[in-house]
């Protein structure tokens, strides 16, 4: 990548973008003559689940969330799932999906972790165990070593496959990985030149002076705090920046996972789901988000052609946000929050909760929506009836010291 | 400069085992030697002085600059007759076609485009090694940086950095020999006498290249004479303005010219001759004759030895004392450092006969140079190394390079002889480049790294409650990393 000239941005993004590694052939639950595909998308900085799929039919939702709250009768009316839970109104394929019988909502979830440290909370969700700490295998990756090679596949079988610059821990272990990143690469996030602006305002003039140049940010967050972030202005160029990204990355892994002969596991990580600051539910940030992620999804479809009937997608992050809206129009770390399914292979067309409710009482110290389902009781059920792994490998291997959570039976056609 | 200049904001840590992926380990063990070197910064900064083999880098498997220079010269050389074949072959099929096209009656057929020769695809052309002008710098470079990310304390190497820059070339110009340059005349001085490095220096072929001395003659000279050719007075001048004295210290353009004659006859032997081509000679026949005036003193003509003198002089000018002095003190400490140590500086440039090693230790006594104010903006490779260093990252060298070249800080390609700008103005523009290349990177590597725990390695009480704030608060280790590199604290030095 070094040449005669200096390289323009756009140039130097790109070059950093491809790279490969090897791996070998774990056996998938072939046996049956089935030929499962599975997708890991891990979205990290904590997805407001109440935002995602909201409890229109809680008479304690309006009065929680006030202008925030999404309804079936709200300017952008949400999508509606069932009697008690609509979808944001960004997410038209999920919502297809879901009424096709493809898709599931697992509400109120939440991992072991009772913290509110993202970096501990994504290592909880990704490595698999119960606690935070020093952790350098994934429970992805641990279900693979689990599950016997198969001679019947060729030198191009069921590899384990990742996307982006580096693996993410869910994926990475003593199993070999196949990465792929996509050529795309976002300059930073607008998320990381608002706290770098706000950092320097309070610590080095000059510096914010700089950056207060770069462009739109100027608007964006004006002098003195973060705060005021307008809601929906999200520059043009920059979304559709980030929706290319999501649907390539996403996408990709997919058209890899369709080949006959390519791995049948994936996983991926997508950010930005931080959303303390004009959380932009309906209209906003994390609507464009949302919206990003549902192309994504339609992308995964798209791309599987026929395989999509064998598919599962599971799209976790690793806690939810606060159930009332703070005193910047956004959310901050909370506890439960939802897990979406989509995929060919799913009994779907269900929202999966036992409801807590949203009353000061139900609330986990009076915050957070209380977690009623365990993200790996899910993760297990899938685990277990899409890809065959046994009960014995998951307790102790994928999700050690999980033996009292069990398996949610029944989430996949097959199972 | 405070504990973070010298001991340095860029390069103070230990390199960080690759294959390493326990996060508590890791930062325990980087904590645990910055403590080490916080007991006694200023002593951890004097053993670097004493190492054995400081300032120079294995370069087993690098060409010398006299090797790079004719490799170059049969580079180009083979490519302009693969051209001129290819124009041949061009032209005869023209002329076929023509023929062809009159027997035919026919409308002409367009230039013969069967024996033109076919584009390679694209994917072919990115996996070729780079061409050897690349080639070389790039293999030049890597040793640099290794020698950068790996060192202890590195003090050294920021030694190193400097003079290069102060006496640089550039590969704009002469690509073949910019990195062979650095390790031939700056890396066995560093520490040695100011005198003996600047006569290295302007010795050199790169330099002789770079300032245009190879083909200056005196216009009494033999050569001068039978060619009605005369001087060049890029070398003498820049020595003078940029060197040793500095701007506007009172030398004349007669001085100028006077020296420019005292330099003729330096230049290189022809990059034809296959054993030699390349290196330094002194050539009688383009030497003007009789002795030269320069800054008040007659120098008889000695031939080379009389060039020798005027620098030899021109070293031990008091001038040169305080710019030198100055240019210390600005690269280290402060882009305006106070005049107290700049003076010390020079006194100890002066009083040790330009003794460098006493002048980096006159720098490291300095009260001045360990003041809490860190007001130094990291240039971009200075960043990049530092970035390196606290991560441990795997690193390539085209993306190095590439990362610094789009932050305005090509390696030895500096803009003017007179080297990349110390101040701040110049590079704080770069601040936004630099996060988009924070971010990419640290999406990257970001993910095996605990960051805070890095905060505490790479700045430990230096961190601000804010910076710390920011780093824990961020979403993603990838963000929490590339915040941290863009923290004010990782910036400065």
């Amino acid at each position: 990548m070094i040449g005669h000239h200096a390289p323009s941005r756009r140039e130097l993004l790109l070059a950093s973008g491809t790279l490969f590694a090897w791996a070998y052939l774990p056996k998938l639950a072939r046996a049956e003559g089935r030929d499962p595909r599975f997708l890991t998308i891990v979205l990290r900085g904590a997805l407001d689940g109440l935002a995602t799929v909201a409890p229109v039919g809680d008479q304690d939702w309006v009065s929680l969330r006030g202008d925030n709250a999404l309804t079936l009768d709200s300017k952008t009316s949400a999508l509606k799932l069932d009697d008690f839970f609509a979808l944001n109104p960004a997410m038209p394929n999920l919502h297809r999906m879901f009424k096709a019988n493809e898709a599931i909502v697992v509400h109120a979830a939440a991992t072991s972790y009772r913290e509110r440290s993202h970096f501990d909370g994504q290592d909880v969700l990704e490595s698999g165990l119960e606690k935070p700490g020093a952790t350098y295998t994934g429970w992805l990756n641990r279900l693979l070593v689990g599950l016997a090679p198969e001679d019947r596949v060729g030198s191009n079988g069921g590899r384990a496959f990742a996307v982006g610059p580096v693996a993410p821990l869910v994926v990475r272990g003593p199993a070999p990985v196949l990465a792929w990143s996509p050529r795309r690469v976002l300059p930073a996030s607008d998320d990381t030149i608002v706290r770098l602006l706000d950092l320097y305002r309070h610590t080095d003039v000059n510096f914010a002076r700089v950056l207060e140049g770069r462009t739109r940010l100027t608007a964006i967050a004006p002098a003195g705090s973060m705060e005021q972030k307008p809601v929906g202005q999200i520059a043009g160029p920059d979304l559709a920046q980030l929706r290319a990204y999501f649907a390539e990355a996403v996408g990709t892994a997919a058209k890899f996972l369709a080949q006959p002969d390519g791995p049948r596991v994936g996983a991926l990580a997508l950010d930005g789901w931080d959303t303390h600051y004009n959380e932009g539910i309906a209209a906003g940030w994390l609507a464009q988000l949302l919206g990003a992620l549902d192309g994504a999804l339609a992308a995964v479809q798209d791309n599987m052609g026929p395989a999509w009937r064998e598919t599962v997608v599971v799209l976790v992050t690793e806690f939810g946000r606060t159930a009332r809206i703070n005193g910047t129009n956004g959310t901050d770390h909370g506890t439960a929050t939802v897990m979406l399914l989509a995929g060919g292979a799913l009994k779907g067309g269900r929202v999966i909760a036992d409801w807590p409710g949203l009353k000061a009482a139900n609330l986990l110290e009076n915050r957070d929506l209380k977690p009623t389902v365990d993200v790996r009781a899910v993760l297990k059920g899938l685990l277990k009836d899409h890809l065959r792994a046994n009960d014995h490998a998951l307790a102790a291997d994928v999700f050690p010291g999980s033996d009292d959570v069990k398996p949610i039976a029944g989430l996949v056609t097959s199972g | 400069m405070s504990a973070g200049a010298l001991a340095a904001g860029s390069i103070r840590w230990p390199r960080r085992q690759h294959d390493d992926h326990c996060i508590g380990s890791v930062s325990d063990r980087v904590a645990g030697s910055i403590a080490a070197i916080a007991d006694d910064p200023r002593g951890a900064l004097l053993a670097d002085l004493e190492r054995p083999g400081a300032g120079r880098v294995p370069a087993a498997n690098l060409p010398n600059s006299g090797q790079a220079a004719r490799a170059f010269f049969e580079f180009r050389a083979e490519r302009l007759a693969k051209e001129k074949l290819a124009q041949r072959a061009k032209k005869e099929a023209q002329a076929k076609g023509m023929v062809v096209g009159t027997a035919d009656g026919d409308a002409m057929k367009p230039n013969g485009d069967t024996q033109a020769p076919k584009p390679e695809p694209a994917q072919t052309q990115q996996n070729q090694p780079p061409p050897l002008p690349a080639q070389l710098v790039q293999n030049e470079a890597k040793v640099r940086i290794e020698a950068a990310v790996a060192a202890e304390i590195g003090f050294v190497e920021r030694l190193v950095w400097f003079w290069s820059n102060h006496f640089c070339v550039s590969a704009d110009k002469i690509v073949s020999m910019a990195g062979a340059y650095e390790r031939e005349a700056i890396r066995p001085r560093v520490l040695g006498r100011f005198v003996d490095m600047l006569t290295a220096v302007e010795s050199h072929p790169a330099m002789l290249f770079y300032l245009d001395n190879l083909a200056s003659m005196g216009p009494n000279s033999v050569a001068g004479i039978n060619r009605n050719k005369s001087l060049n007075e890029n070398l003498a001048r820049e020595i003078l303005k940029l060197h040793t004295l500095g701007v506007r210290t009172g030398y004349s353009q007669d001085d100028v010219t006077h020296f420019a004659n005292v330099l003729t006859g330096w230049t290189w032997i022809g990059l034809g001759e296959p054993n030699h081509g390349g290196e330094f000679v002194f050539v009688k026949r383009l030497h003007e004759p009789g002795e030269q005036t320069v800054i008040g003193k007659s120098y008889p003509d000695t031939g080379v030895d009389q060039g020798r003198a005027v620098l030899a002089d021109l070293a031990r000018h008091p001038a040169t004392a305080g710019h030198i002095a100055h240019k210390f003190a600005r690269h280290f400490v402060a882009d305006a450092p106070p005049p107290s140590l700049v003076d010390k500086l020079a006194k100890s440039f002066t009083d040790s006969d330009g003794n460098l090693k006493e002048l980096a230790k006159t720098l490291i006594a300095a009260e001045e140079s360990w003041t809490p104010e860190r007001t130094k903006l990291k240039r971009p490779s200075e960043w990049i190394i530092s970035a390196l260093r606290l991560t441990g990252a795997q690193w390539v060298v085209g993306r190095v390079m590439s990362g610094q070249a789009l932050l305005g800080e090509a390696q030895w390609r500096p803009p003017a002889p007179n080297g990349f700008p110390e101040d701040e103005s110049t590079w704080i523009d770069g601040l936004s480049q630099r996060v988009d290349i924070a971010s990419n990177f640290a999406g990257r590597v970001a993910d095996r790294l605990d960051p805070i725990a890095l905060v505490e390695a790479g700045l430990g009480p230096l961190a601000s409650a804010e910076t710390r704030n920011t780093v824990a608060r961020a979403e993603s280790r990838a963000r929490a990393l590339a915040l941290l590199l863009m923290a004010p604290e990782f910036l400065r030095r």
